[in-house]
């Protein structure tokens, strides 16, 4: 079944089978972590970030591949779009149909809201689908929201903007529950304890887990409820520019059919950003585990609708989150910001 | 140079490398995918395909991002497939074999051909997990059922027109919300976030300098 390649790496790995299972890896010092990054970590490699020219944050550096597409002309001209008509009027558009998206427009349905959810693919077809290694949250006892700050403040190479940080930690057991009562099947063992591991670089065992389908048993879930509550889904069509009233806010989105290329306006009173982070953008032609639709929509559209959104710090490990923090969007730790904790 | 096999991409005859697989087979070929693609690691369903080997009748389903290329691979995607999907307020269904026979009457009508099990691209017992369906013994519905990913080829091959992964969804939302143990800890937990129990350690956490910060972390206490 496997390429005679293939067939004498997996000879190899055999091999040294014995030796590597005997080998207790040891945890490494601080400096030898920052060595490490700063020789193969595509966020510490200075050379490979560009300044930007153009926009709210003009004059800092970000990877090249993303300086280009920030600062690209507009793929649509403004007579190409009537505003007067708009083809959508809603009270919350969400733009991105991932963990966070479908859990924003499930809380905004529950208050009351019109809403409506757009996403360039499908419902689900997002990072949170794949996130099978699980979800955070310090709910055992030996555990506290305190002790998970410190590490993924820590784990975030202490970047991370603690008010967001703040929020996830003391929200991540409410969020457990709230997947709970969705029907979300965590691991528990018989008398309802969470079954709880590592996840890269914590000191407790928070990670839950739904067998090796977490992502993907969450996420189906959440879109099975989008669907229970007949929230409209707009699907392979992606949000090319945002539109702003005569103050400055957000005021809707004009969105492009991705197989027909047919332009459509939506109008609403209040925008979500959830369109997730910008692994397949493939900087410094670095491999991703990331979803095929993760290619920084959302980054490119608020920053031409003048978001300063990032410094050049926070880069790495705020990059991926949704640029409006909501009340459930703070719940979905970003996939990138999960790796960069592994990587320690 | 590296092997190469015949494939026929909706009928078209395309030469690809033989380590790929049909996915990349067919970004290899030239295809732009839109649809048909997903997660590309075999979670997300989107990518179900049907198969036939020429000169064999057997008619095969599988997952295009997980399974490579061929000699004589007849494919036809299947990116979308109409599922029957019923709408329900999880907060008012019992946990009884009633709501099977009100949301998804169909599964009674099964037929037992086992067409479903045998085009599962998860090698899942389909039919076993809709009998456990048809019996309101949701657990055993939601363990058979449990690494669906939703494609749907078992239901393009359904002579009773049952939405199997619908009905699995189904059970498995019933089983976690109503039969599963509930968690005493996590309870306690938000209870404890929303008396403020924490708030003066997250705090003191936002003041602190970041070498007090990296202090803190490098000697962190591990649980073992």
């Amino acid at each position: 079944m496997y390429s005679k390649k293939f067939q004498k790496s997996l000879a190899a790995v055999e091999a040294a089978r014995e030796a590597n299972i005997a080998l207790e890896p040891r945890r490494m010092t601080a400096q030898e972590k920052t060595d490490l990054l700063a020789a193969y970590h595509p966020d510490y490699k200075q050379d490979e970030f560009e300044t930007l020219v153009i926009g709210p944050n003009k004059g800092d550096k970000v990877p090249k591949e993303l300086a280009a597409t920030l600062q690209a002309h507009s793929r649509i001209t403004p007579e190409s779009v009537d505003l007067s008509t708009p083809d959508y009027d809603v009270d919350v558009l969400v733009i991105g149909a991932g963990g966070a998206g479908t859990s924003a427009a499930i809380e905004a349905h529950e208050a009351g809201a019109n809403v409506m959810i757009v996403t360039k693919l499908r419902m689900g077809d997002a990072n949170t689908m794949m996130a099978e290694g699980g979800i955070q949250a310090a709910d055992k006892p030996n555990d506290s929201p305190a002790i998970h700050f410190v590490d993924a403040f820590g784990g975030g190479h202490f970047a991370a903007k603690r008010e967001l940080l703040q929020r996830l930690v003391c929200e991540a057991p409410e969020a457990i529950q709230w997947l709970s009562e969705l029907g979300v099947e965590f691991d528990k063992t018989e008398d309802g304890t969470m079954v709880t591991t590592h996840g890269g670089g914590t000191s407790r065992k928070r990670m839950h887990a739904a067998k090796d389908y977490s992502g993907a048993e969450i996420m189906r879930t959440l879109r099975d409820e989008v669907l229970n509550r007949n929230i409209p889904v707009v699907d392979f069509t992606s949000a090319i520019e945002l539109i702003l009233d005569e103050n400055g806010n957000a005021a809707g989105a004009v969105l492009m059919n991705m197989e027909t290329k047919e332009l459509l306006v939506a109008k609403a009173k209040t925008v979500i950003i959830a369109t997730g982070g910008a692994g397949r953008m493939h900087y410094q032609g670095f491999p991703t585990s990331n979803h095929y639709g993760a290619t920084a929509d959302g980054l490119v559209l608020g920053y031409r609708a003048g978001a300063n959104f990032f410094t050049q710090k926070l880069f790495s490990t705020i990059l991926p989150e949704p640029l409006i923090p909501s009340r459930s969007s703070a719940r979905w730790l970003p996939k990138r910001y999960v790796l960069s904790a592994q990587s320690l | 140079m590296e092997n190469m096999v015949n494939i026929y991409l909706f009928g078209k005859k395309y030469s690809v490398p033989e380590n790929l697989t049909i996915m990349c087979a067919m970004e290899y070929a030239g295809y732009q995918l839109v649809r048909g693609c997903g997660c590309r690691n075999g979670f997300c369903g989107a990518c179900a395909t049907i198969y036939r080997i020429k000169g064999e009748t057997e008619l095969k389903s599988c997952l295009a991002c997980q399974t490579k290329v061929e000699e004589g691979m007849y494919i036809a995607t299947l990116p979308f497939f109409p599922l029957v999907k019923q709408v329900y307020d999880l907060n008012k269904v019992t946990p009884s074999e009633a709501v099977m026979m009100q949301l998804y009457p169909e599964i009674y009508a099964c037929v037992g051909c086992n067409a479903c099990t045998k085009a599962c691209t998860q090698d899942l017992n389909v039919m076993q997990y809709i009998a456990y369906a048809q019996r309101g013994d949701f657990e055993k519905c939601a363990e058979e059922s449990f690494d669906c990913v939703m494609c749907g080829v078992c239901s393009s091959r359904c002579p009773a027109g049952i939405s199997h992964p619908q009905v699995a969804m189904l059970a498995r939302r019933i089983n976690g919300k109503y039969l599963a143990p509930k968690c005493d800890h996590l309870e306690d937990r938000v209870q404890e976030i929303n008396n403020g129990t924490f708030t003066e350690l997250i705090e003191a956490l936002m003041q602190k300098p970041i070498e007090e910060m990296k202090e803190l972390y490098n000697n962190r206490d591990i649980e073992k």
